[in-house]
């Protein structure tokens, strides 16, 4: 009992465990898996491999459109698509996702390659 | 005297999850037990049929979050044994890192629900705050807290660094010398044991005829720890199975308690015994015709996996028997002659995981 008074006591005078949550916020580790975040679309084959290997179903790539697409309320942030992905190109983040008040999918179109536009090749479906 | 039944869960502040019993009472003494079990059935079983074999891994840690590597290192291993794939030493020893700081948490969660339980708010607070610990090196080694992921068919997903092995080392260091604080008042307290000897006792014979596994098999006085028969890199550590011979509350806490020092001890090992290597060996095509059982040691006790395969990529059956249902026939024989106040204790005691059970 008497090695619990010393750990009252050191409990008195440390610090809390615990955090401010949000106004102070842990840095997540490096290798952390938060999120899917997207998908460098340029580099993308569209071979669909990713889409096979996601046990959540979550990643739908259509080759005709030439469109990558998850659904991040589905993901179950395996990172099995980065593992497999022969181009390199899922961006995996550390830090989570946080909530939000509707629930759609991202989907990245890439774009007709003469045209030069960087941000008409991402559209928010 | 006539009896009243008690509907005890689904919905129970020391629950978790929903297990449902009808307890028949007379006064407040339990005459009969009877459990009611379905309602967080999944069907992860048929689940996997319809997936690929490699993606199964995923599948089967979500049976049950709180022995998640557990559960992937039972199926990787029966996958391993139907491919007839040898994994390199490497991987072995660092599963058992993953299993055992698992192994841990799963512990750790547990004596600070049990301290819940009995309504002592600050040990529950000081013991969650050392499993934080755990979730830490987990999410730094392997990427997430929970479900982890760590194995994958062939080894493991990720390696260890020498530098993340000090790191876990000094950790376990810290949650020895903060556990061994707490020690005295989970095991000396005279309300503590007040609530815990002497209550809820599974004799040994009941244990062996009820086939209770894990902790509360070991509380009865059975030496029995399926990491005794050397699977995985288990051969070449050294350990006894932590057993108590009286068969109660009391006794379960002592072996539960004392695992996590077992653990921290077998991850000691484990680092210091670990070879250099590959942690991953490639796997080709698909398992062949064939059936295997794998058997592993979670936090709860024996995890038994079936798996048949027919030669494709996915499974033609895989059938799993978590602990906890092992562990039910137990808990109804200890129920009946114990009071009402000690029902929430007696089921923690089994550590009861539903949906592991359910799947």
């Amino acid at each position: 009992m008497l090695k619990m008074v010393e750990n009252v006591f050191k409990n008195l005078v440390s610090k809390p465990a615990t955090r401010m949550y949000p106004f102070e916020k842990r840095e997540p580790f490096k290798d952390s898996r938060g999120q899917i975040e997207g998908c460098e679309i340029d580099k993308c084959i569209f071979c669909g491999i990713c889409q096979r290997k996601c046990p959540a179903n979550a990643i739908v790539v259509n080759k005709a459109e030439k469109s990558w697409e998850i659904n991040q309320f589905k993901c179950v942030i395996c990172n099995a698509c980065v593992e497999v992905c022969p181009k390199k190109c899922i961006v995996a983040s550390a830090s989570h996702k946080t909530a939000s008040a509707v629930k759609e999918s991202l989907k990245i179109v890439q774009a007709e390659k003469p045209v030069e536009v960087e941000d008409a090749s991402k559209v928010t479906a | 005297m006539s009896s009243t039944v008690i509907p005890f869960g689904p919905q129970h502040p020391v629950l978790p999850e929903p297990l449902h019993i009808k307890l028949v009472m007379e006064d407040e003494n339990i005459v009969d037990a009877i459990p009611a079990i379905g309602y967080v059935h999944r069907g992860l079983e048929k689940l996997t049929e319809t997936k690929e074999f490699t993606q199964n891994v995923f599948v089967v840690e979500r049976v049950c979050g709180i022995c998640s590597v557990m559960h992937a290192m039972a199926y990787c291993q029966g996958i391993e044994e139907l491919m007839n794939i040898e994994i390199s030493d490497r991987a072995k020893f660092l599963r058992v890192i993953w299993a055992e700081l698992h192994r841990m948490h799963s512990h750790l969660l547990w004596l600070g629900l049990l301290a819940d339980a009995f309504g002592f708010e600050s040990l529950f607070m000081q013991v969650w705050r050392d499993r934080e610990k755990v979730m830490d090196i987990m999410e730094e080694t392997a990427g997430a807290r929970v479900v982890i992921s760590a194995n994958t068919i062939g080894g493991t997903r990720r390696d260890l660094s020498k530098e993340q092995m000090v790191k876990i080392n000094v950790t376990i260091d810290e949650i020895k010398k903060d556990l061994q604080q707490v020690e005295a008042v989970f095991l000396n307290n005279y309300t503590v044991k007040h609530r815990l000897v002497g209550r809820g006792i599974l004799s040994k014979a009941d244990a062996i005829e009820l086939c209770a596994v894990g902790p509360m098999a070991r509380a009865a006085g059975i030496p029995m720890d399926l990491r005794t028969t050397g699977y995985s890199a288990y051969g070449q550590l050294d350990f006894e199975p932590v057993t108590h011979p009286d068969g109660d509350n009391y006794a379960r806490t002592y072996v539960r308690l004392y695992e996590v020092y077992q653990s921290i001890d077998l991850i000691k090992q484990a680092i210091a015994k670990i070879p250099e290597g590959e942690h991953v060996v490639p796997v080709k095509g698909n398992p062949p015709k064939g059936e295997v059982i794998s058997r592993v040691e979670q936090p709860r006790g024996e995890v038994l996996y079936y798996l048949r395969a027919n030669g494709t990529k996915n499974l033609e059956r895989l059938r799993l028997r978590t602990p906890t249902f092992a562990n039910i026939p137990s808990l109804i024989k200890m129920l009946p002659g114990s009071q009402l106040s000690d029902v929430p204790l007696l089921i923690l005691t089994i550590d009861p995981c539903i949906s592991c059970t359910e799947r």
